[in-house]
């Protein structure tokens, strides 16, 4: 159902890693980071990528951008498949999708200047020259708000807030038409990520731009995605448009995951009930056996601890991987049949 | 809770770093009571001074660069920063106890954390190996770690992050302490252990009887959590009040700010709403200004704010603020 409106189209992706021992590296297990995950972006939307630390959410973004090579399944960007393409022809492609980072302050070379990084990805591709070049890099800078004269600086003069601002230049460098964000704001001052948000909301409206947006941060999500997927030990487990999710989470994961973010309004806070998860995620190179949330989930049935629920789309673009949420759902609309 | 005497005051205390560049003014003359039993919340971003002001009740500020320029911290009357070192280092622990952020550091790796745990009770309280080792179990199981007598034999890279803050906060009560400062203690945690770690300081704070300051950037795990707000920018409080007063009437326009550029989970995105960033950087806090250190990056703000830093002023009951102007008057549409 490969479409127009669709710029990405990823089929059940998995991300192994090799645990490996000894001096001569025997393979001893695998590290499950992404495993079987499916889902498509249209173009121009932002979909939320969302879990805790270690559910396989960077890795995901990382695999789709061919920066890992994934252990299998396909991954389609604009109609083309890309883990097959040979190495040369996939760097021609990668151009188009782009990748912010997390720490503005790794991500950036501290020998360079601010200029000369913005530059790099025309210097590699090959795009413009001399005078002309120059211009482009001012023009980037311009665009994210910083001032064109910062070009000749280095990366320690700058704030947080604008070093992620020319990670955000240096992505748009080649004209990208897909970007993923990596928790981009996470670093920030909370003061500060409203203007980088605000700054990526632009961009999209200027440039038409379709966004992955990793983060932990649900609040954020709520304001920023159009759909948002919720991931939890390397699977997803719930997709759906966002005020679907945040009305109606069917997953008990996304359920305890929403109701535990605190709300900055005590009257609120006072009713709010909260769901407090038992215990830690399972480790990702010994998952449990049947659903991976089976050791967490305040609602687990026997069936739970055997079968694994597979990601069904219960309601218009609402889809759970959850045996309780679909023995309910089937029940309701039992009920509405009568 | 109002007409006793406070737990510990704190009176204009200054602290200062002399580096390289200059002199940093990390917390400038900075007053306010903590009662017995109540939780304050100290809220700000990196660099206001929120650690540091902690550090210094703690008198943990590394001397050089560091320097208490001058101030007060009567505790339970006496004032922690003319105590003897010998005294101080009683205090800590025993009445005082301080959890941070990162309990990955705050961890010694070559250590059980039964062991670990065992420290402060042994030293302090002079408690035997043997009792001391039960207590650590009993303090394990009160925090909410399973299978405690097997997990002191554990070392700190066995435990997940939210295990090692629950060791951390066992650590930090194992002498009773009337007061617990939190830095930041769930930053580095998930959410839903985050909310885990909450309900457990919730719980231990009414069986207790402690009184907590709890510092974050986050105003939205303190609303559930703190009865009044510090806010501090640049050093300096510039608005404090009960929680509830603060959240529906913010009267400075950084805390009003801060609010504003937050977007709420429980809120759907109205058409066309956006984020209302506060524009521009904090300070460096380096060249000490007359102005009002939030002058430059405030909407609001009028010619006398460029001349002169305003104190605290009592603007309601409890409600304080350091600002010139009154944001209900001259904007009444922004502040809804």
């Amino acid at each position: 159902m490969s479409d127009n409106q669709t710029i990405m189209e990823v089929n059940n992706l998995k991300m192994y890693f090799p645990i490996t021992r000894g001096v001569f590296k025997r393979t001893v297990g695998w590290t499950q980071a992404v495993d079987d995950v499916s889902f498509r972006i249209k173009k121009g939307e932002t979909l939320g990528l969302v879990g805790e630390s270690g559910c396989g959410k960077t890795t995901l973004g990382r695999a789709i951008l061919q920066l890992h090579k994934p252990t299998a399944g396909t991954v389609k960007f604009e109609g083309e498949e890309l883990t097959t393409l040979p190495r040369r022809d996939l760097r021609e492609r990668t151009s188009r999708m782009q990748i912010i980072f997390q720490d503005p302050f790794s991500s950036l070379n501290p020998r360079m200047t601010v200029g000369a990084i913005v530059r790099e990805p025309l210097v590699i591709h090959g795009v413009a020259n001399g005078e002309e070049r120059r211009r482009v890099v001012e023009e980037l800078l311009e665009r994210v708000g910083l001032n064109a004269q910062f070009a000749n600086r280095f990366p320690h003069e700058f704030s947080g807030g604008q070093r992620q601002r020319i990670g955000i230049a240096r992505a748009l460098a080649l004209n990208p038409t897909f970007i993923v964000a990596d928790e981009p704001i996470t670093s920030l001052d909370v003061s500060i990520q409203a203007q980088i948000v605000n700054l990526m909301e632009d961009l999209q409206d200027e440039l038409g731009l379709t966004y992955l947006f990793i983060t932990h941060d649900l609040s954020m999500v709520r304001h920023i995605c159009d759909r948002v997927a919720v991931m939890y030990l390397g699977k997803i487990v719930e997709l759906s448009g966002v005020e679907a999710l945040y009305n109606n989470a069917m997953h008990p994961y996304t359920q305890s995951l929403l109701s535990a973010i605190p709300v900055p309004d005590p009257v609120v806070e006072e009713t709010r009930q909260r769901i407090i998860l038992e215990g830690d995620v399972p480790s990702p190179a010994n998952p449990p056996a049947g659903c991976n949330f089976c050791t967490r989930c305040p609602k687990v049935m026997e069936r739970c601890f055997h079968a694994e629920p597979e990601l069904k789309e219960l309601a218009p673009d609402h889809s759970v991987a959850c045996f309780v949420a679909e023995e309910s759902w089937q029940k309701a609309s039992m009920q509405k049949e009568v | 809770m109002n007409n006793q005497s406070p737990l510990m005051s704190v009176k204009d205390l200054t602290t200062r770093f002399h580096t390289e560049d200059g002199t940093v003014f990390a917390v400038n003359g900075i007053s306010y009571d903590l009662f017995e039993g109540e939780t304050i919340a100290v809220v700000g971003e990196s660099g206001c001074g929120k650690s540091v002001h902690a550090l210094s009740i703690m008198r943990l500020i590394p001397t050089p660069p560091g320097e208490i320029v001058r101030g007060e911290v009567t505790f339970q009357g006496r004032d922690l920063l003319k105590l003897p070192r010998d005294a101080m280092r009683h205090v800590r622990g025993t009445e005082i106890a301080m959890i941070f952020q990162d309990p990955m550091t705050s961890l010694n790796p070559v250590f059980t954390i039964g062991y670990q745990i065992a420290e402060p009770l042994r030293e302090h309280l002079n408690m035997s190996k043997k009792a001391a080792e039960e207590r650590v179990v009993e303090l394990l199981d009160m925090v909410g770690i399973s299978d405690a007598a097997e997990r002191v034999k554990s070392y700190p890279h066995e435990f997940s992050g939210g295990m090692r803050q629950r060791a951390m906060i066992a650590m930090a009560l194992s002498c009773m302490p009337k007061l617990l400062i939190a830095d930041e203690p769930t930053t580095a945690l998930d959410v839903t252990i985050q909310a885990q770690i909450v309900e457990l300081v919730k719980r231990l704070r009414a069986e207790l009887n402690m009184s907590i300051i709890w510092i974050t950037h986050d105003l939205g795990i303190v609303a559930g959590l703190a009865e009044r707000i510090l806010v501090m920018y640049a050093g300096y409080i510039v608005e404090t009040a009960p929680v509830k007063e603060l959240y529906a009437n913010p009267s400075h326009p950084y805390t009003l700010g801060l609010l504003r550029s937050l977007p709420r989970v429980d809120k759907g995105r109205a058409a066309g709403r956006r984020l209302i960033p506060i524009a521009g950087l904090p300070p460096d806090q380096i060249d000490p200004t007359n102005a009002c250190p939030f002058a430059p990056r405030c909407q609001f703000a009028v010619e006398r704010c460029l001349s002169e830093n305003p104190s605290l002023k009592s603007i309601g009951p409890r409600h304080q603020i350091a600002c010139w102007v009154n944001v209900h008057e001259a904007a009444p549409e922004v502040v809804r």
